[in-house]
């Protein structure tokens, strides 16, 4: 096995970046995802049909199409786009737009909001009519009964399952190296191409990913143990 | 019925896994399966045309095999060609002393010039100081790459590297990189092209051969020295007959490629 | 200029001049990929299973490092290992054994590949649901002096399905999904062949429209077949809550 390039300075410097914009990517789009997927959730329950068929087709559609596409779609797709649109380049939106990394990160959080909120929908409907009801009964507005009762108890329901997000949404980051990002893949395929060593970078950025998942489902663990079980 | 069924599945399987690029090519080629106009493209038949992909069919007919073109990602198509997917590489694969510690070439078969393209609206300074804080696109995994990370980077430009050479084109169109440095024929193709509008030429970089290297070879596994010197004896073959200049005339590209007969 | 609504009137003619005969290609690729890679995985799986449940602890930690591994690492590098490895490794021992190296092409790779990632995980879905069934109906199989085999046939395996099959469902809708990733090595699926139509025209919104399309149809039908499936397996069982 050759190891010899992991003493070179910037290949270590280049996975460190790497690992940065992984954990970046990961935690961003799973906090971006879950804020929007409670909203999708919840008017999949109640909403009006303007709202409710929209949130249906979206979730259908993020779950049903292959995230690598819907992240090229997204950053090749709307690149087409700006040569009819001269005056985006000198717009504030410019920054952003140009950079890979905000697709890669809104392509992620879409992705985590459409499996998340079919979750969220399943556990609003869970939350057991009867609290509801009480809640009404004692005359709380439409907006307390929501934010006292409905939305704690189904996110403490979904609370469980965020490990299993998390591991599975660290396993989508890699898709943002096809898109430029420079994160753990995007490194590895700059030191292959570099050393012509093809086995052992990826060897190493899976083992990588290995001590990552550990740690997040340890962490979890830890958190889980905190959270008093109230029933 | 049931044997039937299975034997039917078997079948099915075995012609599967067995189909694909045709069975009875006995020499394939990798090719890049990004765009590399003018040399290999896909038109909207699905073959594969352009320069190279006459000079395989001229290179296979002087020594009498069958041949065919088998793609794959370009990042990966050395470890491709060292693990057998393929007999050999023609690409526009540079040749470089660091790709010779893997792999053997055959003769070159073609050299030009790597050139720097970027806006119409921004000057023709392309000098390495000049481009500083600038965003340059390339290909991952070419001699362009390496020549930035040499040139460019240190002096403080930002590298986007690309899996396709199409890509790299698209956001440049895009306005997401403000350079791209890559070969000048493939870049010209571009340039002629709709979306290159926005665009031209800067200029040719200063050559460093080592990292450039001297032109293009085909990529061939060291253990195979017959089929190396089967390829060798069928480029200087088709160099006697004055193929390149008549494909080069043919595919509108005189004095842009330098051909094996200017060479050595 | 909106290269949104291209010109699909030209890009989408049958043979020479439209793409349309390389998506279909490209589709039927990927759902080659797709049903090959599953059956074998689901193969994998099943033997990873009873493996688990049934065999010596040397096994038993072999199949738990494949799962473990196979389940923590990201399917792209997964895929990228196996794309380089899997042809080399095998041709060597092909080698070893005498017989010539085989030409696989790039699409058998790509399901040998995706069955390899898929059956760690099926193996994890097919063993909860084999311990799902009631141990009383195994005990009384094999009362019955039935042999393993047709224990298995008979009683694990009917009962098991009803348990397995929204798992089963999900990772068919995975590899389905996943099967896209093999363009990242440059197999000829869907993906590639939009990446490589948009790439030639310059229609990337509308190509990789057309792939979404695609992708999402046939996921929307395999929930209708699932549902059907799930439906057909349960007959004569007791209704879920």
């Amino acid at each position: 096995m050759n190891w010899s390039w992991i003493a070179y300075p910037e290949y270590i410097h280049l996975l460190a970046v790497g690992l940065l914009y992984t954990i970046i990517l990961l935690f961003g789009s799973v906090i971006v995802g879950f804020i929007l997927a409670v909203p999708l959730g919840l008017v999949q329950v109640t909403g009006p049909a303007y709202l409710r068929i929209p949130a249906k087709i979206f979730c259908s559609f993020i779950r049903g199409t292959p995230l690598l596409i819907q992240m090229w779609l997204l950053y090749y797709g709307l690149g087409s786009i700006f040569p009819s649109i001269p005056w985006i380049r000198t717009s504030f939106l410019w920054p952003v737009l140009r950079e890979g990394f905000y697709y890669a990160m809104l392509s992620l959080s879409l992705s985590v909001a459409g499996y998340e909120g079919e979750i969220m929908r399943g556990a609003f409907l869970g939350v057991p009519r009867g609290e509801l009801e009480a809640a009404r009964a004692f005359g709380m507005s439409g907006w307390k009964v929501l934010s006292r009762v409905w939305f704690p108890r189904a996110v403490l329901q979904v609370l469980p399952t965020l490990a299993g997000e998390m591991i599975s949404q660290l396993k989508s980051t890699p898709l943002a190296f096809t898109v430029t990002v420079m994160e753990l893949m995007g490194a590895r395929s700059k030191i292959s191409s570099d050393t012509y060593i093809i086995y052992e970078p990826l060897i190493l950025i899976a083992i990588i990913y290995m001590i990552l998942t550990f740690i997040i489902t340890r962490g979890f663990n830890y958190l889980e143990r905190l959270i008093p079980q109230r029933r | 019925m049931k044997l039937t069924k299975r034997l039917l599945l078997a079948a099915a399987t075995a012609t599967l896994l067995f189909s694909g690029t045709p069975a009875f090519a006995d020499l394939k080629f990798g090719v890049d399966v990004s765009p590399y106009p003018p040399f290999t493209s896909k038109d909207a038949s699905g073959v594969i045309v352009g320069w190279e992909a006459d000079f395989m069919a001229a290179l296979c007919e002087e020594i009498k095999e069958k041949c065919a073109f088998e793609a794959t990602a370009w990042d990966g198509i050395i470890p491709a060609l060292t693990s057998k997917k393929f007999d050999g590489i023609m690409s526009s694969m540079s040749v470089t002393p660091e790709r010779m510690k893997t792999i053997n070439y055959s003769h070159i078969y073609y050299n030009s010039a790597a050139v720097i393209i970027g806006n119409k609206s921004d000057d023709k300074d392309y000098s390495p100081e000049h481009l500083s804080g600038k965003t340059i696109g390339v290909q991952i995994a070419t001699t362009h790459a390496n020549y930035l990370a040499k040139y460019y980077a240190p002096k403080g430009a930002v590298i986007k590297t690309y899996a396709g050479q199409d890509e790299a084109n698209a956001d440049l169109t895009a306005g997401r990189v403000d350079y791209i440095m890559a070969d000048g024929v493939t870049l010209g193709a571009y340039l002629d092209s709709e979306a290159g509008a926005c665009c031209e030429q800067k200029g040719a970089v200063p050559i460093d051969v080592e990292i450039l290297g001297p032109g293009v070879g085909i990529g061939i596994r060291k253990e195979d020295t017959a089929l190396m010197d089967k390829i060798n004896a069928g480029i200087d073959g088709l160099r006697d007959k004055g193929f390149f200049e008549a494909n080069t005339e043919k595919w509108k590209l005189a004095g842009k490629l330098i051909l094996p007969k200017d060479m050595k | 200029m909106f290269l949104v609504i291209a010109p699909l009137s030209e890009l989408l003619t049958y043979g020479n001049t439209g793409y349309l005969d390389e998506l279909i290609w490209g589709a039927v690729a990927t759902i080659q990929i797709s049903v090959f890679a599953y059956a074998f995985g689901i193969s994998l799986g099943l033997l990873g299973a009873m493996g688990k449940l049934s065999a010596g602890p040397i096994i038993r930690t072999l199949l738990n490092f494949y799962t473990t591994v196979f389940r923590a690492v990201p399917e792209l590098v997964l895929i990228m290992l196996l794309y380089y490895a899997g042809t080399d490794g095998l041709n060597r021992l092909m080698l070893s054994v005498g017989v010539g190296p085989i030409e696989l092409n790039g699409i058998a790779v790509a399901i040998f590949v995706l069955g390899f990632v898929q059956g760690a995980y099926s193996t994890e879905v097919l063993r909860a649901a084999i311990q799902a069934v009631p141990l009383g109906q195994v005990e009384a199989a094999k009362a019955y002096g039935m042999s393993p085999i047709t224990a298995f046939r008979r009683i694990t395996l009917p009962a098991m399905l009803p348990y397995a099959i929204p798992g089963l469902g999900n990772l068919w809708l995975n590899i389905t999904k996943d099967s896209a990733l093999v363009s990242v090595v440059g197999a000829l699926e869907l993906a590639n062949e939009t990446r490589v139509a948009a790439g030639g025209t310059k229609y990337y919104l509308t190509f990789y429209l057309i792939a979404a399309l695609f992708y999402w149809s046939i996921s929307l039908l395999s929930n209708f077949g699932f549902s059907w499936l799930e439906h057909r397996v349960r007959r004569g069982q007791p209704k879920l809550a």
